[in-house]
């Protein structure tokens, strides 16, 4: 154990989970206007569907299926103890993986060659992609290189994430990785800290409550039943709207 | 029965004259900012003509609005699954250039430019890239149709006509048309509420103003698609939606809105009316047409004299003065009472609360040929030549004689304002005919009493019905056409800083300034 790897897997973790909850959180309360997808559909709109659809779903895949190997990692070494299922699991989410890489590719390109779309461009919306952008190939290698990754992320990793959470790091298996996967490690990390300084929020607004919603909203200021209440105490009372 | 009061309004198009000074007031009060020039809360488009956004009546383009779908409704391009699922990509959303590219001109240049043979010009310039551009569309071009029968001939409305009858259409269209101004309608069922996945947009309970709240929007670009009107406009800089707001500062101290304020042929007309919320899903879910939906939410709207009404109304916390003005609401008398006014495309199901008063002036007008050679000879030859043989011809022989045999299809005006119901619109029209008729015989003199009795017994119209509405929409001074109630202070609803203080940020009144994110 190193000095390089404590920072890198012990202190990096910790500082960008900080700046992620915290960053985030006074972010959308302070300036909330500012919490938005900023989606530039509006000026270009062709190439955006070769980019962000496939894109998004990619990314939604692969997503998930690091989540479900981080929190159910039996299940998932169960799952792959047949070995079609492992070839089946492997070969999807590398396909995911190059779904998203040519959808990334296509948002970059649009983002640097659409004239109108580059005025809605800011440095770190380039900085962020480049980042994933990195993240998904060095992921991309790790999985052509270092195969069944499914496996080994449930049977290794996922006990270095879950010490992570539980305030006891123990980075000796990290540390015995190869360099290409610590990379990825490392990566994930720095685009969880760019959280509340870049686009990545409207990740955290996504609208899920919208499918339990009724579909008419209407909001009082007041409740209207108790508006012609004399006894109604007018000084203690939040508008809905706010 | 659930009683809720609605601000609503009613734009005479008789009036229009077209000025565009109610789109002037609302640009500078609203939407002068960076990434909303090209919005027009208020615009007033030419008919027949294609509108702004370019056709936005059609659609089979745009999938806006309610679908009737067996005993219940859907929207058409959005709601919960299509939403969800385009989120990343809105195969439905109309684009900058379906509006128009905002421009300028690079006027600098004529002072700046150096010495040369050729005049200086000043060139046009993109507001969204700064760069030179050549401009292809601007805010009205189809402005009286821009001596092109191409707007005319696209205009969605005509498409369920029959050639003859587009043909007689194209003869008039030379000499006559329309204007439909345009702002929100404050739908009783908004599309773009239904389809907003953040929860942004809500209609408020108290006067049933149509708002999106700015610091919840997150850019999901729903609304843009499901409002069948094309209201909601997509601010390409702050990534937030925006749309009218009905000046609800103005309204909250009973001042009229700026557009209606300004109104130079006096033509709109607010107030309050009461209705019954219960029926509103019914009234489109249960139709058993589109037409049907006209005269269902004329039955929601609720009569503010009866007693049992003002109780019912009281109950659910609706103010005395709020009642007080629904009743002297110059709407209600147009909409209801009168039967006067209907609803912009009702076949949308949005169930919208602004209303027309059908324009006449085209319907009663015929083309008839004339000699006009004696006043050409009288023309000096040089400066100016008149060739026409035709008379736009707006004498009456028999009562209603011209709207039975309209050249301009009545089954034009049914598209707009009844589904293609022309039963409706021609009840209108023979009512405004009536009218005239009627005013015809007071003041000219050369119609019989007769006539214009039994012209106002056709139309089942009182003598004190005929004044009043003559009244309200000749005389009617500033008090009569706004009728609002100002808000309640203790239950005021977004109180606001001045709104000259929000000038030059999106104008909502935000206590920081509304900075687009990164």
């Amino acid at each position: 154990m190193n000095v390089l790897d404590s920072f890198l897997f012990i202190a990096l973790p910790y500082v960008a989970l900080l700046i992620f909850f915290i960053g985030t959180i006074v972010r959308y309360r302070a300036t909330k206007f500012s919490v938005s997808s900023l989606s530039s559909q509006f000026l270009e709109s062709k190439s955006l569907f070769w980019g962000s659809v496939p894109f998004h779903f990619g990314i939604i895949i692969l997503f998930f299926g690091h989540l479900i190997g981080f929190l159910f990692p039996d299940t998932v070494l169960a799952f792959n103890s047949e070995p079609v299922r492992l070839l089946i699991i492997e070969i999807s989410a590398f396909i995911a993986g190059l779904v998203l890489l040519f959808g990334l590719c296509m948002l970059l390109y649009r983002r640097l060659s659409n004239e109108r779309v580059a005025v809605v461009t800011t440095k770190m919306d380039i900085f962020v992609e480049l980042l994933i952008l990195a993240e998904v190939v060095i992921g991309l290698l790790v999985a052509y290189n270092y195969q069944w990754g499914s496996s080994w992320f449930a049977a290794v990793l996922t006990p270095y994430l879950w010490s992570i959470f539980f305030l006891q790091p123990e980075i000796e298996a990290v540390s015995a990785m190869p360099w290409l996967l610590k990379a990825h490690v490392v990566g994930a990390y720095l685009i969880v800290a760019l959280f509340p300084f870049s686009r990545l929020v409207h990740v955290l607004v996504a609208p899920l409550h919208y499918i339990a919603r009724p579909y008419q909203r209407v909001l009082w200021n007041w409740g209207r039943k108790e508006v012609r209440n004399p006894s109604t105490k007018w000084t203690q009372h939040r508008p809905e709207n706010t | 029965m659930d009683i809720k009061s609605q601000i609503s309004m009613v734009f005479h198009l008789d009036k229009c004259i077209g000025c565009h000074t109610c789109s002037i007031a609302c640009k500078n009060i609203w939407t002068d900012r960076k990434g909303a020039e090209y919005m027009w809360w208020n615009n007033v488009e030419t008919k027949p003509g294609t509108g702004y956004p370019g056709k936005w009546e059609d659609q089979d383009i745009y999938h806006g609005g309610w679908q009737r779908d067996g005993s219940s409704i859907k929207l058409r391009g959005a709601g919960k699954g299509k939403g969800l699922a385009n989120i990343f990509h809105n195969p439905k959303l109309p684009m900058i250039d379906d509006y128009y590219e905002p421009f300028t001109y690079k006027y600098l240049d004529l002072i700046e430019a150096p010495e040369s043979d050729d005049q200086p010009t000043a060139r046009p310039i993109s507001l969204i890239t700064g760069k030179p551009m050549d401009i292809k569309m601007g805010p009205n071009w189809d402005d009286d149709l821009s001596g092109t029968p191409d707007y005319a001939r696209n205009d969605v409305n005509l498409k369920k006509l029959s050639p003859t009858e587009q043909q007689a259409m194209f003869q008039l269209e030379q000499m006559a048309f329309f204007y439909l101004p345009r702002i929100c309608n404050h739908c009783l069922n908004p599309a773009c509420v239904a389809s907003c996945p953040s929860g942004a947009i809500y209609k408020r309970g108290e006067d049933g103003v149509v708002l999106i709240n700015q610091d919840v929007c997150k850019g999901w670009r729903m609304c843009v698609t499901a409002c069948p009107y094309k209201k909601t406009y997509y601010n390409w800089h702050t990534g937030k939606s925006e749309k009218c707001i009905l000046c609800y500062p103005r309204i909250e101290s009973g001042l009229a809105p700026a557009c209606m304020h300004s109104c130079v042929g006096r033509i709109r007309y607010l107030g309050v009316m009461l209705y019954d919320a219960d029926q509103i899903h019914s009234a489109v879910a249960g139709a058993g047409s589109d037409a049907e939906i006209v005269q269902r939410q004329k039955d929601m709207i609720l009569d503010p004299f009866d007693p049992a009404i003002i109780q019912a109304a009281k109950d659910n916390g609706i103010a005395d003065s709020t009642i007080k003005a629904a009743q002297e609401s110059p709407t209600y008398k147009f909409v209801k009472e009168w039967d006067l006014a209907l609803p912009l495309h009702p076949e949308y199901g949005t169930l919208p609360m602004l209303f027309y008063v059908p324009p006449m002036l085209p319907v009663m007008a015929s083309v008839s040929s004339a000699d006009n050679s004696e006043q050409a000879k009288k023309m000096d030859p040089k400066s100016k030549f008149w060739d026409d043989n035709w008379l736009y011809d707006t004498s009456t022989k028999d009562i209603f004689g011209s709207i039975e045999d309209a050249r301009f299809p009545l089954e034009y005006m049914a598209n707009l304002f009844s589904a293609g119901d022309v039963g409706i619109v021609k009840a209108v029209i023979k009512k405004l005919m009536a009218i005239r008729i009627y005013r015809r015989w007071k003041t000219v003199g050369d119609i019989s009493e007769q006539k214009a009795m039994a012209a106002l017994k056709e139309v089942n119209f009182s003598v004190k019905e005929v004044e009043e509405s003559y009244y309200l929409t000749s005389l009617a001074k500033f008090g009569d056409r706004f009728v609002i109630p100002p808000a309640h202070r203790e239950q005021a609803i977004e109180m606001l800083e001045f709104t000259g203080d929000a000038k030059g940020s999106v104008g909502f009144g935000t206590k920081r300034k509304p900075e687009r994110g990164s």
